[in-house]
């Protein structure tokens, strides 16, 4: 193994994970405020496909990454208005929309397929601080995005915690009836978070498309909705730890591709499940730990609220 | 927008006039009306589906009226939303606590009016200051899950004060208090009141309307039967009279039985709370046949994982439970119930009956494997069961296979204590059993007990209700610290020896072996 290979390996994990990273972190937020998204991977697929063509179509990464953000938000949005609003079997709405994103993905790209990119997110430009060795293509001459995920993660960290905004939120995944009573909009504060978990996702998919392989493929998302998905649970709810999930999870994604170079004998098929069996094995411990005290996930993570319901 | 002309008295600080509400099935009011002067602790009185609920639903903004008015300080007011109503000085405190687990003391009582950042230091101590203030004795750091009943209503009551709301309203506040803390917040609500604040207070508990209260209203059937009555001018069982529409219900001393051979036996029982902690300190206490042992004491002194303890639902760390002479220690609750426990849990609805499921399958939950055909339910067989029950235990219920849900809190109640006297138990393990049920539910309720009693069943009875405890025991103990450090008889002793035992002073001599 190289100095260069194991410096790519690092660089590829960091990245890897900031992608994971954006789409588990936009589905923490949502299910703190108590609405369950299985559709991050067809929410990703939307916003990646939506910042290539708009990439294509204006040459201007930065309008094609806001468009995908959008995209995201509004198919977000549509799991709120099932779920929120029409008060929708979370789970069977979050599938559907796994489901239909992909595919009206695959409908969106379908001109597309083989195009060259329009535009591309290119590396920050750290001075020199990039010039650092091993800290500085690992660390500093990544895309935008890996900065952005930072920059949400810790700005989801403040608001989640240490707010107002924060607080009515997590009320509203703990016990509905409890934050209506306080004077909050359940209603607001779910579709609130389920339009920024959506964002979240759709950022997340339009840095596959705008950096990672600036090209458009179907099924380019590749089961990575799945894992941010499971990141949530394995980082306990918590933004600090699923920080510190992703990276791990990021690892087994660069290391897919490269164990062959490293000559190490280990299907990487395998190596792809890692990230649900360590999520199996975090579920297992939760609720070990669980057995005289709360779980980490919110209380009402699932559960509709109507006011007039007695 | 009306506000009265200048020379008119003060308009009152609640005024409801003609409410009508109606849910599938149910008319919870009809018209009912209440007027409530400024500054003063006016009772909302009435049996369980009275409508009392519903009506303050309505004044909080939970429910909005299908017809009627609501004016605050004279002005008409139309809410859409709990917050509608906080924004008028309207705050509830409900009967099933709005309050998160998960989160703090200081968390939840800032919930609906936190600053834009929320520094926890801060919030805490400004949550300190302000129960101080009222005299509410709390811990702002604390998770709520880790309270007790009591403590978790005081987060409530300052919840209501933290928003600053002119006019609280409490539904039956002191279901879950002692008898010291009851009269404690009588001194808190009359604080407020002395403050310009008004207090409206849902109560069943007639004595406590008479002592706290300036003016008592009625309902019955979702009708207002008497407005404002001064409570000066009437008395406890003028007021009952009113609620049931006929001559009032009060238990009484049932006659001494003498008592047979130990039942129950339960010898050094130690065990943890939910925070694990020591909640049990090797508690000791024999039942005997035909005699029913109370158990007194403030709410969080081990009575609730005592109950858990015998019941086979709170793993012990020490000692043993005997019934019969058998070692139930480590038996599950399946066996206990074989072996003849009956256990009427304190949470209904989360131990004792699973809302969702009909009332039939409520009905056969402890005893479905002997409603059975080969490997399937006999329906019938489970019907029929139930339809015994509901006619023995004068059960008021809809169709049997709909959900337990709809049915009122007595008869919720009915229907599980039915369930666990038909298995012929040997010993009634029964928790705040009349908690929160009217008055002729807690009289049914009673009068089961009391039957029990005179079959040879020995009965352990846990409650909150001194007044209860003082009328059915032969025995009463007093629990504090998860210890039992007194032993009382009920017809000789003063209830300022139990309370100061339930303080943790027991009378010199008295504790028990």
């Amino acid at each position: 193994m190289t100095e260069a290979s194991l410096i790519g390996l690092l660089e590829a994990t960091v990245s890897f994970g900031a992608l994971l990273y954006l789409a588990a972190l936009g589905e923490m937020i949502t299910e703190k405020a108590g609405i369950l998204n299985l559709g991050v991977e067809g929410m990703m697929a939307i916003g990646a496909v939506t910042g290539f063509v708009v990439a294509l179509q204006t040459g201007n990464p930065w309008v094609a990454l806001v468009a995908a953000i959008a995209a995201g938000a509004l198919i977000g949005l549509l799991h709120g208005l099932f779920t929120v609003v029409l008060g929708a079997e979370q789970v069977v709405s979050g599938l559907s929309l796994a489901i239909l994103g992909i595919g009206l993905a695959a409908y969106m790209g379908r001109g597309s397929v083989g195009q060259p990119a329009g535009a591309e997110l290119v590396p920050v430009d750290w001075g020199p601080l990039s010039d650092i060795p091993w800290a500085g293509p690992v660390l500093f001459q990544q895309s935008p995005l890996v900065y952005m995920a930072v920059l949400a993660g810790i700005a989801a960290w403040f608001v989640l915690g240490r707010t107002r905004l924060g607080l009515a939120v997590r009320a509203a995944g703990e016990s509905a009836p409890t934050t209506d009573a306080a004077g909050h909009s359940v209603a607001g504060l779910r579709l609130g978070a389920v339009a920024t978990g959506g964002a979240l996702a759709g950022a997340s998919g339009a840095y596959l498309t705008l950096s990672i392989t600036p090209q458009w493929t179907e099924g380019v998302v590749a089961g990575r909705g799945w894992i941010a998905v499971a990141l949530v649970i394995f980082g306990a709810w918590r933004s600090g730890r699923v920080a510190l999930g992703a990276l791990l999870f990021g690892l087994t994604l660069a290391l897919k591709t490269r164990l062959q170079t490293f000559g190490v004998d280990f299907s990487p098929i395998l190596l792809s499940m890692l990230p649900y069996l360590l999520t199996v094995g975090v579920l297992v411990a939760i609720s070990i730990r669980s057995r005289n005290r709360p779980s980490p996930a919110p209380a009402a993570l699932g559960i509709a609220y109507r006011r007039e319901e007695r | 927008m009306n506000p009265p002309p200048d020379d008119a008295p003060p308009a009152p600080a609640v005024e409801l006039s003609g409410i009508w509400k109606r849910f599938p099935g149910v008319v919870a009011n009809a018209g009912a009306h209440l007027k409530v002067r400024t500054g003063t602790v006016h009772a909302v009185l009435g049996e369980n589906g009275a409508g009392k609920s519903t009506l303050m639903n309505v004044l909080s903004g939970v429910y909005r009226p299908d017809e009627g008015e609501v004016r605050i300080d004279g002005v008409v007011h139309h809410f859409r939303s709990p917050s509608d109503a906080l924004a008028a000085g309207v705050g509830m405190v409900h009967q099933e606590f709005r309050l998160v687990p998960s989160f703090t003391v200081a968390e939840n009582v800032v919930l609906g009016a936190a600053e834009r950042i929320v520094r926890r230091p801060a919030v805490e101590s400004a949550v300190a200051e302000l129960a101080e203030r009222f005299g509410l004795a709390t811990e702002p750091d604390r998770p709520v899950w880790q309270l007790s009943m009591g403590e978790r209503q005081r987060v409530e009551i300052l919840k209501a004060l933290w928003r600053d709301a002119r006019i609280l309203i409490l539904d039956e506040p002191t279901a879950v208090l002692t008898p010291g803390e009851a009269d404690e917040l009588g001194r808190i609500l009359r604080h407020m009141a002395d403050d310009d604040r008004t207090v409206v207070f849902i109560s069943h508990k007639l004595h406590e309307v008479t002592g706290f209260c300036d003016e008592a209203t009625v309902l019955r059937g979702g009708e207002t039967v008497a407005a404002s009555l001064p409570v000066s001018e009437t008395d406890s069982s003028a007021l009952a009279g009113l609620m049931v529409g006929s001559s009032p219900v009060i238990s009484e001393r049932p006659p001494p039985v003498v008592a047979g051979g130990p039942k129950l036996e339960v010898v050094g029982l130690g065990c943890l709370d939910d925070r694990g902690l020591q909640a049990l300190h090797g508690v000791d206490l024999t039942v005997r046949a035909g005699e029913i042992v109370g158990i007194a004491g403030v709410a969080g002194n081990g009575q609730r994982e005592l109950a858990q303890a015998i019941a086979g639902l709170r793993p012990t760390t020490g000692g043993t439970v005997h019934m019969d002479g058998m070692d139930l220690t480590a038996a599950t609750p399946r066996q206990r119930f074989g072996a003849g426990l009956g256990y009427i849990p304190e949470d209904r609805m989360g131990v004792g009956l699973a809302p969702r499921l009909s009332v039939t399958d409520n009905a056969i939950l402890r005893t479905y494997s002997t409603h059975r055909r080969g490997p399937f339910l006999d329906h019938e067989a489970a019907v029929a069961h139930c339809r015994d029950l509901v006619e023995r235990f004068a059960v008021r219920t809809g169709p049997l296979d709909q959900p337990i849900a709809g049915l009122s809190g007595g008869n919720l109640q009915r229907l599980l204590v039915g369930r666990e006297l038909s298995g012929r138990p040997g010993v009634v393990l029964a928790a705040q059993p009349t908690r929160g049920l009217d008055v002729q539910g807690v009289k049914a309720i009673q009068d089961l007990l009391v039957a029990e009693r005179g079959a040879g069943v020995a009965i352990l009875l846990i409650s909150e209700d001194l007044d209860e405890l003082l009328t059915l025991t032969d025995r009463l103990l007093v629990m504090h610290g998860g210890r039992v450090v007194a032993e009382f008889d009920p017809e000789l002793a003063g209830r300022h020896e139990i309370g100061e035992a339930m303080v943790g002073h027991p009378p010199v001599g008295a504790a028990s072996a």
